[in-house]
């Protein structure tokens, strides 16, 4: 019942928030925390409840960036075509990287999906049909509401804020469904898990797959915003690092984490951004860096641990074999 | 064989004896402590940093950079050990890594945000001339940082095997509870792990300034070459760094002559994938 009423009173804040603060730097900064909050919560489905930390997952991001100005900048296509599409490449990628990377444990695991997006990026540098360094860009003016290209940030807001809803749903499904148990079965002791009979590998790559079908489709979101997509905003391991920490810092492996950090990471970059201008850059990394490096050593389990009365979690043996 | 092929093949053993020696302190690290240091790329990037503002506040080169290179990291290898690894060694994987990623980050964009995005470089002449033997033309700075690399790493290894200190850090990395009590310190000898990768990182990183350019994010780059120094040649083994990072040294120079330039970081990172699918204790690595 007490979490009836705290989730009506999210849900509440969520949809008024963009008619009570109505500036347009107000209702942009709420359509990117909507926006990292998806990306975060797609890799908590397998950075936080099945405890495999990719460094990687903006790969799939630049799949349905790409996927959705790759499909109106070559084909004349709205992207509502291309969002299936990334969504599609998005997960026979994952299928294929997922595969042999999630037999390695923890650090190895790790390293892996660093290098693949790297190889991602630099593949895409080099390749001129898909625009190479500069990238591809979308629709200068809407068209019509299928370009999914809007002046203002509202229709945004609402387009990702129902987005959100489907993630989080789905991800509450998930781990109430056997899935959820074998997740955190296998994030606990791998070995364990396995023993007592849990398809380790299979559920591990179902959760990949899943996880990377939602961040294409934040990947595709961002790009139409934005209005463009280059191997920087949409294959830059930054990326990667913003929703890994947007994911760690709220709490990764609970519903809400992500969204609670990216409703602080946000703002604190937009707003020092603005503050301090092009030298802001460096600085905002620097606070991420941090704020990581805190986070690390003294809440390890996110700033929603706080509040949730969870059993100590218990030191990863994963990270004491090799793999 | 053509000349331009030995040139290149010998170009990339010098490198290589670099990417041995900065990879030999994470293979340290990783063998004695079970971590893996996300941010050791990074500390080869304050090497550099430390050899160009040694050389533009005091001038004096190489041989004042690269010490003062290596002490100052050092100094940072023990501070980032007591502060940060000695906590998070305990803790879960996700801390772990986060940590270590944390403090790539922060290390990086502090450097970014003071001196700017900007590529620099050490003057020309700071190791002046070109040597040339039987054909083959040589530039000092790159014989140099080879050459010093190679000598360095050798004697980590004899420091690991043949001294006291040696037997004592391996024992450690062995069995702390046994090692703890035979009247070592654990605590003691995982620092001064952590002050020899930093500080070998440290020299690196002084000895490639001088012809390498000069930037915050080349780190990220060099933690995936040590990455795959360490896969391929196996834990805990300075040897095993050191013959693989010379094997990558020459693959990188190959590749990047006959496929082209932008293609050899591709090449470093797959071939690292491969390595890490197929055999993942490395050439020289036990299980």
């Amino acid at each position: 019942m007490r979490r009836l009423i705290w989730l009506s009173v999210v849900a509440a804040v969520a949809i008024a928030y963009p008619l009570l603060l109505s500036s347009p730097f107000q209702q942009r900064l709420g359509a990117l925390v909507l926006l990292y909050a998806i990306a975060a919560s797609a890799w908590n489905i397998v950075g936080g409840y099945a405890g495999q930390v990719s460094v990687g997952h903006v790969v799939f991001f630049g799949c349905g960036a790409y996927a959705a100005m790759g499909s109106y900048a070559k084909f004349g296509l709205s992207p509502l075509f291309g969002i299936p599409g990334g969504i599609v490449l998005a997960v026979g990628l994952a299928a294929i990287i997922g595969m042999p990377t999630l037999r390695l444990s923890g650090h190895y695991f790790s390293m892996a999906t660093i290098a693949v997006a790297e190889t991602m990026r630099l593949i895409v540098t080099n390749t001129d049909w898909l625009g190479a360094a500069v990238g591809l860009s979308g629709p200068t003016v809407p068209r019509n509401i299928f370009d999914l290209s809007f002046l203002s940030s509202l229709p945004y807001y609402y387009l990702f804020l129902v987005v959100l809803a489907v993630t989080l749903f789905i991800t509450w499904w998930m781990t109430n469904s056997r899935m959820g148990f074998y997740l955190r079965a296998i994030k606990d002791s791998e070995r364990a898990a396995r023993s007592l009979g849990a398809p380790a590998s299979r559920t591990k790559l179902y959760a990949y797959m899943l996880s990377a079908a939602f961040t294409s489709v934040a990947g595709a979101l961002y790009a139409m915003m934005f209005g463009f997509v280059d191997p920087e905003s949409g294959l830059g391991i930054l990326i990667s690092v913003k929703i890994l920490i947007m994911a760690a810092l709220g709490g990764a492996g609970l519903l809400f984490g992500p969204l609670v950090g990216a409703a602080i990471l946000v703002p604190l970059e937009e707003i020092s951004n603005s503050w301090l201008g092009g030298k802001g850059a460096g600085l905002t990394f620097v606070l991420y860096g941090a704020i990581i490096v805190l986070i690390a050593r003294f809440q390890p389990g996110g700033l929603l641990s706080l509040f949730t009365r969870r059993r100590k979690p218990t030191a990863d043996t994963g990270a004491r074999h090799a793999p | 064989m053509s000349f331009v092929l030995v040139q290149v093949i010998v170009g990339g053993l010098l490198l290589g004896a670099v990417y041995a020696l900065f990879s030999s302190g994470l293979t340290l690290v990783w063998g004695m402590m079970n971590i893996v240091n996300f941010a050791h790329g990074d500390f080869v990037m304050l090497g550099m940093y430390v050899a160009y503002v040694v050389y533009t506040l005091m001038g004096g080169g190489p041989i004042l950079g690269a010490p003062l290179a290596t002490l100052v990291l050092a100094t940072v290898g023990v501070v980032v050990y007591f502060a940060l690894i000695r906590d998070i060694m305990k803790g879960p994987m996700l801390a772990q890594i986060l940590g270590t990623f944390g403090l790539a980050l922060l290390l990086r964009y502090s450097v970014f945000w003071w001196f700017g995005a900007n590529f620099l470089s050490m003057p020309q002449d700071i190791v002046g001339g070109t040597y040339a033997f039987a054909g083959l033309r040589i530039e000092a700075s790159r014989l140099l940082a080879g050459v010093v690399a190679l000598l360095v790493t050798l004697g980590l290894h004899l420091l690991l095997t043949r001294t006291s200190l040696g037997s004592k850090m391996l024992a450690v990395a062995e069995d702390q509870t046994a090692a703890q009590l035979m009247g070592i310190r654990p605590d003691t000898m995982q620092a001064i792990a952590w002050a020899i990768a930093a500080g070998a990182t440290g020299l690196a990183g002084a000895l490639i300034a001088n012809f390498f350019y000069i930037v915050p994010t080349v780190g990220e780059t060099l933690s995936i070459v040590a990455f795959v120094t360490v896969s391929l040649g196996g834990f805990g083994s300075v040897p095993g760094a050191l013959v693989a990072g010379l094997l990558i040294g020459v693959i990188e120079s190959l590749s990047g002559y006959l496929i082209g330039a932008v293609y050899k970081d591709i090449v470093v990172y797959v071939l690292f994938l491969f390595f890490l699918w197929f055999r993942p204790q490395g050439l020289m690595g036990k299980m």
